[in-house]
């Protein structure tokens, strides 16, 4: 029979969570709940009154076809990062793991961009591929190349896609490494005894026993790029051209505060919250369990 | 198959060196054990041979072909390793299959080898479990599986049966010896268990601290001990050593008993006698004052000092016995028992 532990009634419990539960509740649920309510009001042009609309505001996104373009523009946004940043983590730890000499230097050079500030890591990729001053563009002159990224969507995308990427690489490669350096290494030598080269067995042996790690980064990087990745557009291309690089977080800050349309803004925050909700969801009820080779 | 030599092998990291001028040749088909106590270089000595470690100088060859900038891939071998090294995202099918795939052997022909070593190890049901599946044993089997369907003509182990329990130490020790005889390839065995080289190994390589200590075969080793090292090293209980000076056709011990031997030395020399080659009797020559007794069924094993003394002294007598504790018990070495070695080098006097 399963015997339970009963301790006597106190206070104390309740006072050591209430800090926890006092910051969720202002700082969590109390503007969500406020985004809640604002999703279901529309105001007038001038600000001076607002009505309760129920979903209207979710019905206009609904038909809204720029809306559509923006959610597939994030998706395609969130695919590219995750899979370069992912890529060249994994190529970098796949290396770093390999390395005996000055291990540590490289390591530590290579966690470094992990800490830069969102906003910083954008200003400096602003300066080095501004069309009139940046050393990208001056290069790229050379072989004939064209770049505007003030003028040209796709390269904007591009210019994004990239910053948003490097910054996340640090992160990536601390896991990947972490990874790679728990697989044991008699495993590893046999694989070689067996005949596979490095190649063959980075892509045999390394690559599916990090699969657990993989599917995780996954997870995390396409949070980061659904919801992190703020700052960087809002430094490098406030979402433009044309709003070529406005992903859902970038066109809520848009619609709510440039276009001061708080319901409808505050109707897309409302299905971002679903959305990064499900992932958190996904996260924990997969990766928990360890995918399974 | 192939023969394997090497010649003047030596080990450093930076500055400190670690084996010593390792030399000696395994001929076709030959089962050798490297045995030592842990940190002697045995296994960096193995994984040197495999190909994992650099050799700092000297030469390693394999079949005739020296194969120090060769790597493990190409040395046609195949290791066993002490925690079987088993890719745990395969099957025990693809775990085996791996390396013949690498090297692109027919697929129809794959089937067949891994049925075949499948048999021979009795594995065939376990073919489609993955790794973690398996119990203790049962990942040997694999481990070892995976090294015969290369069909290689080096064989490795690693200390494989050391993460196993005692019984199935002993059952997987026997089934190593049999089918390394039934496939008659040459083999490389690292272990510090002295009973498992002993049974295994046509000859063994005792190394102690980076050296040879004495590289013959088991029944030599322990009859004919080249050093104090080996002499202590092989055979359980471990041989008792005393203090004497040699003489004339004996040697006198430091409590002035005279032993025969066929020898004739002089100076300090130090006396080994096998615990087992004790005998005991009324008119002895070693008197031992009995500590303990350790009842092992088919022997009793005394511990004892010299009488007089505090030189550790154990004998080992069939069947069992009740000798009475802090009496004093005579022993006489039985003849031939007598091994000498020289006090300072503590190398064997022949």
């Amino acid at each position: 029979m399963l015997k339970r532990v009963h301790f006597p009634t106190s206070v104390l419990p309740y006072l050591l969570v209430a800090p926890q539960i006092l910051v969720t509740l202002i700082f969590f649920i109390w503007p969500a709940s406020q985004a809640m309510y604002q999703s279901m009001r529309i105001e007038d042009a001038f600000g001076l009154s607002t009505e309760f609309v129920w979903f209207e505001n979710f019905q206009i996104l609904a038909e809204d076809k720029q809306y559509f373009e923006t959610f597939w523009r994030t998706i395609i946004f969130s695919a590219c990062v995750a899979f370069i940043s992912m890529s060249v983590a994994l190529f970098l730890a796949g290396f770093a793991d390999r390395v005996v000499r000055g291990a540590m230097a490289y390591r530590t050079m290579l966690i470094w961009p992990y800490a830069v500030a969102p906003v910083l890591a954008g200003a400096l990729w602003v300066f080095m591929f501004n069309p009139t001053l940046g050393i990208f563009p001056y290069l790229l002159e050379f072989v004939g190349y064209d770049w505007n990224h003030y003028l040209n969507g796709h390269q904007a995308m591009l210019l994004v896609i990239l910053a948003a990427a490097w910054k996340q690489v640090a992160y990536n490669f601390l896991f990947y490494l972490a990874a790679m350096q728990s697989i044991p290494k008699s495993v590893i030598e046999a694989s070689a005894i067996d005949g596979a080269g490095p190649v063959r067995r980075f892509r045999t042996i390394i690559l599916p026993l990090v699969s657990p790690t993989t599917f995780f980064l996954l997870v995390i990087n396409a949070v980061y790029a659904f919801f992190d990745t703020f700052g960087i557009i809002h430094a490098v291309t406030q979402g433009g051209p044309a709003g070529a690089t406005t992903i859902l977080v970038y066109k809520v800050y848009n619609d709510g505060f440039v276009g001061l349309d708080l319901g409808g803004s505050a109707a897309q925050s409302v299905i971002l919250m679903i959305l990064v909700i499900s992932m958190t969801v996904i996260q924990f009820r997969y990766v928990e369990k360890k995918v399974d080779y | 198959m192939a023969t394997i030599n090497l010649d003047q092998l030596t080990k450093s990291y930076g500055p400190d060196e670690v084996l010593h001028h390792i030399s000696g040749d395994i001929n076709d088909s030959e089962f050798v054990v490297i045995v030592g106590p842990s940190g002697c270089g045995k296994s960096t000595l193995l994984r040197m041979i495999a190909g994992l470690e650099t050799v700092t100088s000297g030469e390693i060859s394999i079949g005739g072909k020296i194969v120090n900038e060769i790597e493990p891939a190409d040395r046609d071998i195949a290791m066993v390793f002490q925690n079987y090294a088993l890719y745990p995202h395969m099957s025990v099918r693809e775990n085996m299959a791996y390396g013949l795939k690498i090297r692109k052997t027919p697929k129809d022909e794959i089937t067949r080898r891994v049925n075949e070593a499948a048999d021979i190890l009795e594995i065939r049901e376990y073919l489609d479990r993955k790794p973690r599946q398996l119990s203790g044993g049962q990942r040997q089997r694999v481990a070892m599986g995976r090294a015969i369907v290369r069909d290689p003509q080096v064989f490795l182990f690693d200390e494989p049966l050391s993460n196993l329990d005692a019984k199935l130490r002993v059952q997987m020790r026997l089934e190593i010896r049999k089918l390394q005889k039934r496939l008659g390839v040459t083999s490389i065995y690292v272990t510090h268990d002295q009973v498992e080289a002993m049974t295994l190994g046509d000859r063994l390589m005792v190394l102690n601290a980076g050296y040879v200590e004495q590289f013959d075969t088991p029944i030599e080793l322990y009859e004919r001990p080249a050093s104090m090292f080996v002499a202590g090293f092989i055979g359980s209980p471990a041989m008792n050593f005393l203090t004497a000076t040699g003489g004339d056709g004996l040697v006198i011990l430091d409590n002035g008993t005279a032993l025969p031997t066929r020898l004739s030395t002089s100076g300090p020399v130090i006396a080994g006698i096998r615990p087992e080659h004790l005998i005991a009797e009324p008119e002895g020559v070693l008197p031992v004052r009995v500590e303990m007794l350790e009842q092992l069924g088919a022997n009793t094993l005394v511990h004892g000092v010299l009488d007089g003394s505090d030189i550790p002294i154990v004998a080992s007598v069939t069947g069992i016995q009740s000798l009475p504790v802090n009496d004093v018990v005579r022993f006489t070495p039985g003849p031939d028992a007598l091994h000498l070695f020289d006090a300072n080098t503590e190398r064997r006097l022949s």
